[in-house]
């Protein structure tokens, strides 16, 4: 056999390798999805958080670690609890140590590497508590940043992460303008809250708003008018975190501070 | 328990739960390394593409480095990732809406680009030495084997008429010509993966892509000086101790760099360097002048919290200092030489700071971290992203040169006086 035979002998071999493989098509992942919801997925779930109502005891963000199985002795979390704090002279300050696990149980506010500064209450002129969770996007940016497809959106709106798939290579961790996503200590994969989508999937309520004592976190159906939290949305003046980033995120608050974001 | 890169994090103020300085050491070296592959690139252009004829010499070696360098450019973001063993999922279910999914696809067009222009440049020296080996009798194995890579080399093609290399040449210029714009765009690229974070408000500018093409044009430039040099230098006294012993006259005296070569490079790396310089300072002038919600964070980290590794380190040693050295008319070998080492430093603290400082500050605007890179690594975590994780990285471009210079030999006085 001649060098120009074997080439051509190659080549021939090489198309008819290649032909078959027009018989398949590529799925795509997001055109799949698009079909399932042009099907309308009759759900979209959105949150609402009355910062009016937060206590800052935490049992939230106790009750989210233990669900979700994400450490106990972690300071992150998939949800967590601030505090704000703005004294008679104009200053401000704000905290959340190990997420508000245990509660506020000190006047002191957490400055980070362990140091603190207390307050005496005279001094304060506000202060409240805001909840943190993720706020499933309507438009993540999470799921846009990711390289390999493991973390997506489900038809009903929550952003996912597959934790068999994910390279951890934190792009998502980076994108999310809401640092709601750490890396898992175990699985060492993008971590994120779902609202507890194992639950909400079967008719119950995510941890973190059964934990709530006062009513301060409440989950609903915003595509269901009839929705009582969703009435709640359409007809109070609710706010958003950081709307210029056109992610339109889907958890709501009332009573937001200006200087909360 | 601690989570990934909290043990490297010092939180100072407001700072979110979930808020560490995730991308450490390796993200710092992946765009420099890649900055290096790119203009290295450039540099072998200049001669390949423009015709600068002086630039030759160096040329070559810029192009056999810049292969070098490029197989290690993935190498940062593979000790980076926490699943490397999943690094093939990217090619599997590459999911095109993020930046990082086209790296491969990028990545390995320039490197074939790469390839091909070598071939092209080499064919000719592959083709003598495979016949050499051929005809060699005796054949120890490590020659045997030497033999048939270099066969393999030629894919085949034996014909190195006049004619065929004249049309190699021909070729090898079209390929450096596609390679020009493939390198921009893969270091542009890499920019582009930071600027188009959205979340973030220090990467966030459409400037980031050419801020970075700019400095790794620099970048590239400076290291091929600082290498062609310091090896050529190295080669020398190799070459004289070992005419010492055996009393002959090697032409020893050949092993120096050329100083017009080193010149004109250098002329070169000024002008990439006022241009990086310049985009740089607009950036930040940019910045202060529009000072929009985020420039209080901003303005802290920069001007307080990193002033030692912006303004010192990068701006002051890594940008003017060498711009003063290679602005200062009658130019030498040393003072070139001198001054790429500063610009290397300097770009390598350009990284640092966009890539760590851009997470110094908190999503809050109210708090700042701190990244405190490990030394003694204590666990993998703390090896990848820590001291010696980033000097294996700056090892390994070295060692595939010893092995690539071996066949592809780098300074043209290496090669039989026929292969040119």
């Amino acid at each position: 056999m001649t060098r120009k035979e074997f080439l051509q002998k190659v080549a021939g071999g090489a198309a008819a390798l290649a032909l078959p493989l027009s018989a398949f098509t590529f799925i795509d992942s997001e055109k799949l999805f698009a079909q399932v919801k042009a099907d309308a997925s009759p759900v979209r779930w959105g949150f609402l958080v009355d910062t009016t109502k937060c206590t800052g005891c935490g049992f939230c963000v106790k009750a989210c670690k233990l669900e979700n199985e994400v450490p106990y002795s972690t300071s992150a979390s998939r949800t967590w609890v601030e505090r704000y704090v703005e004294t008679k002279d104009g200053k401000r300050y704000a905290d959340s140590p190990m997420a508000d696990r245990d509660g506020f149980q000190s006047t002191a506010i957490d400055l980070g590497e362990g140091k603190k500064q207390d307050i005496a209450i005279a001094d304060v002129e506000k202060g409240f508590f805001v909840p943190k969770l993720c706020n499933q996007c309507e438009d993540p940016a999470c799921v846009q940043a990711c390289p390999v497809g493991a973390t997506y959106q489900t038809p009903d709106g929550i952003a996912l992460v597959d934790r068999t798939w994910c390279i951890a290579c934190g792009y998502c961790v980076m994108a999310c303008p809401y640092g709601a996503r750490f890396f898992h200590p175990i699985y060492n994969t993008a971590e994120k809250c779902t609202f507890c989508y194992h639950r909400i999937s079967q008719g119950l309520k995510p941890a973190c708003v059964d934990a709530c004592a006062f009513g301060a976190r409440q989950i609903c159906n915003l595509k269901d008018p009839n929705d009582p939290v969703t009435k709640i949305i359409a007809t109070q003046r609710v706010a958003v975190l950081k709307p210029e980033f056109g992610t339109k995120p889907q958890v709501f608050y009332l009573g937001l501070d200006e200087e909360v974001h | 328990m601690l989570i990934h890169a909290e043990i490297w994090t010092l939180k100072d103020l407001f700072v979110l739960p979930n808020e560490n300085i995730y991308w450490a050491l390796q993200i710092v070296l992946y765009p420099f390394m890649t900055g290096l592959v790119a203009g290295a690139f450039v540099l072998s252009s200049l001669y390949h593409v423009f015709g600068i004829k002086k630039l030759k010499d160096i040329a070559r070696f810029a192009l056999v480095f810049s292969f070098s360098l490029l197989f290690v450019a993935p190498i940062p973001l593979l000790m980076h990732l926490l699943h490397p063993e999943r690094a093939l999922n990217v090619f599997m279910t590459p999911h095109f809406t993020s930046a990082i999914a086209s790296f491969g696809v990028i990545f390995f067009t320039y490197a074939s680009l790469v390839a091909v222009e070598l071939w092209l440049l080499y064919r000719k020296r592959f083709v003598t030495e495979s016949l050499r080996y051929r005809e060699m009798k005796h054949k120890r194995l490590f020659q045997a084997l030497t033999g048939l890579i270099y066969t393999i080399l030629t894919l085949g093609a034996y014909d190195i008429s006049e004619e065929a290399l004249h049309r190699d040449e021909k070729s090898s210029k079209v390929a450096a010509g596609i390679g020009i714009p493939v390198a921009l765009f893969l270091h542009g690229y890499v920019g582009f993966i930071f600027g188009s974070v959205k979340a973030n408000a220090l990467w966030m500018t459409p400037l980031m892509p050419v801020i970075f093409i700019a400095s790794a044009v620099v970048s590239g430039i400076a290291l091929c000086i600082l290498v062609y040099v310091l090896t050529t230098m190295a080669r020398g006294a190799l070459e004289r101790r070992k005419a010492a012993r055996n009393a002959s006259h090697v032409a020893a005296h050949k092993l120096k760099a050329d100083p017009v070569v080193v010149k004109m490079t250098a002329s070169y790396l000024l002008a990439f360097l006022i241009l990086a310089v310049s985009l740089e300072l607009l950036d930040l002038l940019f910045r202060s002048y529009t000072a929009q919600k985020s420039w209080d964070a901003l303005r802290s980290v920069i001007f307080k919290h990193d002033f030692m590794s912006e303004f010192v380190l990068q701006y002051g040693l890594g940008e003017l200092l060498p711009l003063l050295l290679l602005v200062i008319p009658g130019i030498t070998i040393r003072r070139a030489t001198i001054a790429s080492l500063f610009v290397v430093f300097g770009v390598l603290m350009m990284r640092y700071n966009v890539v760590i400082g851009g997470q110094a500050f908190s999503l809050t605007f109210s708090g700042f971290m701190e990244y405190k890179m490990p030394i003694i690594p204590t666990s993998i975590e703390t090896y990848k992203e820590g001291l010696f994780g980033g000097l294996t990285v700056f090892a390994v471009p070295f060692l595939f040169f010893t092995i690539v210079n071996k066949f592809l030999p780098a300074y043209s006085d290496a090669i039989e006086p026929q292969a040119d």
